[in-house]
């Protein structure tokens, strides 16, 4: 074999280089975007040394669906549509900071009803979230149980969403100014008021308690686990400075021990009547992010039981025009969503759709940590880190 | 019918394809076992309709269905290597079982060495699984069959360390001689000869680190990193499907049975239980105790997440090789003592 053909074969296939010279030159592992461990199409490009990754670079943007172009030539009631799939894992979060940009700018006030039903849905699309996390995390170390356990309650939440709005995942179900009537009865021409199905209320209590007893069982399963912390515990570690640096939020960076929390700080729902904590880790490893999030689930749970309790009577609604128009104005929304902050910045120029949208995801700033994270970790770790940043890929791509 | 068994390679090729038929049949009542044992930990149903009854038939129509599927090769693929691993794995499981007594007659080969024997061909598998893993042309295959080579080699010394205690314990390597030793009465309550297994005289350190290798030799949970799916996609499995694939499924459930028949017969008394007839209900008894070992080995893989490559070889040499050199010593000075 001449050089010249040497040379050309190691232009093309790495590992030819290797049978034929015996060098051992790093191998570029492709992780994905056809992989079990990265939720949809997340590919990584990860030059690897025997097991241990040298460097890592993200590629995204197979699940890009242009949202922000879509929206400009939709109007602000049909856009509801478009954001709860962002992040379908809980996609009845996505809707309420885009409706309340849009609210503020309309100057309308919401009935406190509306704000209630909102937020009891809210904090139970994060239970729902949360749970597909406690329950796909441990299987991402190889438990497979975990995850039967969890989803189980978790569909008991999805029922519940799905009875009051119609859908599991996309709900649909924010109207400019309060929400839509709930499903099942009626509609707003006939001028019959709709409001929560009969027993919602009760069967909502319950299936707080069965998320509280599956928490239960999951700290005594996975937290409790040995080989759970040796596998998770000082493992993809992010400091409080570096992960603020990074733009990193919600629950990965509570359990940086930060404890930052926008229900405490904003007023987009409100939160400020209910009673509960905000949960911290101390070494933001892989262990803090699960235990934070499990914490959380229980904390939501607080949460809706005391609004259940104390659910005001009253409009679904507030008195908008059949056609809405939104002020010439521009602003920006930000909300505590399960994965972290999300943001809408609207801007109006008076017409029925928004002039420019630009949305702000969670997931999309938690992945930029990943090339600085994963540099140096073991393959095994870069899967337990993917897992424990819990991103959806609809949610970095939009 | 007589005159066929006289001859010495007809009546070999029967008892061989006898074996087999057996082994493998145990082999897919245990794979029956996993779905319905790991269903009904997981709060579903399991196989239902396969069979008629209890989806009993569920295992077979899983084989059939493999069967008909193509037997793909990657392109790039070492062909010969490739297609042979399959048959090193399940060979090799199955030539574990040429000197497991079924009962005192009932055993292919009673070999002076059998445990020897039973350790070496054991690891034949491995071999099949780094061919696999180097012959696909696959990134995630060759990092699948890098790792079980790694736990063989880390998991083999305490294995074989493990089975020495018994060794020295029994006078013997015989695996006859290895159960009759068991059946011997270990001491004299009264008038009542109390016979107990090794595992309960004194070789219980032992037992635990056999069953630990064992898993680990097995690549089973906690220990399957090899074909981790989360990591690895499938390990070396990845490029393989129909008949093949099939091939490492029921070698690698035929090495559970295996492993668990080694492990009974050095441990746990093998066809010998207190009471009963060996040479009647020799076989009832040893399968019944594949069943218990295998029982063992599905409830952890349903329980545990698996353990890192650097933790797993941790494991073997700071814990289970200087434990089962401990039990060795022990032991001996306990033979020597008394």
């Amino acid at each position: 074999m001449t050089s010249a053909d040497r040379q050309t074969l190691s232009m093309h296939h790495s590992e030819v280089q290797v049978s034929v010279e015996l060098q051992t030159p790093d191998m570029t592992l492709n992780l994905g975007p056809q992989h079990p461990s990265t939720h949809g199409v997340l590919r990584l490009v990860a030059r690897v040394d025997g097991e241990v990754i040298e460097e890592v670079e993200p590629v995204i943007g197979y699940m890009h669906r242009g949202y922000e172009k879509l929206a400009e030539v939709r109007t602000y009631s049909q856009i509801t549509a478009l954001v709860n799939r962002i992040d379908w894992v809980s996609g009845f979060a996505n809707e309420i900071p885009f409706m309340v940009a849009t609210e503020r700018l309309m100057d309308l006030e919401v009935p406190e009803r509306a704000q209630y039903i909102r937020l009891i849905l809210t904090e139970m699309a994060r239970i729902s979230n949360h749970l597909v996390f406690l329950s796909s995390f441990p299987l991402e170390l190889g438990a497979s149980t975990p995850l039967m356990h969890a989803l189980r309650e978790r569909e008991r939440v999805l029922d519940l969403i799905e009875g009051v709005t119609g859908g599991r995942f996309h709900p649909n179900f924010n109207r400019v100014g309060g929400v839509k009537p709930a499903a099942g009865g009626g509609s707003t021409q006939k001028k019959v008021i709709q409001d929560l199905p009969k027993g919602f209320l009760d069967q909502t209590r319950e299936a707080m308690r069965y998320v509280r007893d599956v928490c239960d069982d999951m700290v005594d399963l996975v937290l409790g686990n040995e080989i759970f912390m040796e596998r998770t515990k000082g493992v993809g570690i992010i400091p409080a400075d570096r992960a603020l640096a990074f733009g990193v939020s919600g629950p990965n960076l509570r359990a940086s021990g930060v404890p930052f929390d926008l229900r405490k700080t904003d007023d987009y729902l409100p939160y400020s009547t209910f009673e509960f904590d905000i949960a911290t880790g101390e070494n933001g490893d892989c262990f803090d992010r699960y235990a934070v999030r499990l914490e959380e689930v229980i904390q939501a749970s607080r949460i809706v039981d005391q609004a259940v309790d104390s659910i005001p009577a009253g409009e679904l609604r507030a008195k908008v025009p059949r056609v809405i128009k939104v002020p010439r104005g521009e602003i920006y929304v930000r909300a505590e969503n399960p994965k972290g902050e999300m943001g809408y910045y609207v801007v109006s120029e008076g017409g029925r759709g928004p002039y420019r949208l630009k949305i702000r995801s969670a997931s999309f700033s938690n992945l930029s940590v990943l090339p600085w994270l994963l540099k140096g970790q073991l393959v095994p770790d870069v899967i337990a880190v993917l897992g424990s940043l819990d991103f959806v890929l609809g949610d970095v791509d939009r | 019918m007589i005159a066929v068994l006289d001859n010495f390679w007809a009546l070999l090729g029967l008892k061989v394809l006898a074996a087999t038929g057996v082994i493998l049949t145990v082999a897919l009542v245990i794979i029956f076992a996993e779905l319905k044992i790991s269903a009904h930990m997981q709060s579903r149903v399991g196989p239902y309709f396969a069979g008629g009854r209890y989806g009993w038939a569920q295992p077979l129509a899983d084989a059939v269905k493999f069967l008909q599927k193509e037997d793909l090769v990657p392109r790039d693929a070492d062909r010969p290597v490739f297609k042979m691993a399959p048959m090193v794995v399940l060979a090799g499981t199955l030539a574990v079982f040429v000197i497991v007594p079924f009962s005192p007659d009932l055993v292919v080969r009673n070999l002076d060495l059998g445990v020897f024997y039973a350790l070496a061909a054991g690891s034949i598998g491995t071999v099949g699984v780094l061919m696999a893993g180097w012959s696909s042309a696959n990134k995630y295959s060759l990092m699948g069959g890098l790792r079980a080579a790694a736990q063989l080699i880390a998991y083999e010394l305490p294995l074989v360390l493990a089975v020495v205690g018994v060794v020295i314990a029994s006078g013997t390597m015989s695996m006859v001689g290895i159960v009759e030793a068991q059946a011997e009465p270990f001491f004299h309550l009264g008038d009542t000869a109390i016979r107990l297994p090794y595992v309960f005289q004194g070789q219980i350190v032992g037992f635990a680190i056999f069953m630990i290798a064992m898993l680990a030799e097995l690549s089973r949970t906690p220990f399957d990193m090899p074909i981790a799916e989360s990591e690895l996609v499938m390990g070396y499995l990845t490029e393989y499907s129909g008949i093949r694939f099939t091939m490492f499924f029921l070698g690698e459930y035929a090495g559970i049975v295996a492993m668990s028949a080694i492990a009974s017969t050095l441990f746990l008394g093998g066809y010998y239980f207190p009471g009963l007839d060996s040479a009647t209900f020799g076989p009832v008894v040893l399968l019944a105790k594949i069943g218990l070992l295998a029982f063992v080995m599905i409830w952890f893989r349903w329980t545990f997440p698996r353990f890192r490559e650097d933790q797993l070889q941790s494991i073997a040499w700071r814990w289970l090789v200087p434990l089962s050199l401990v039990n060795i010593a022990v032991t001996a000075t306990f033979k020597v003592v008394f």
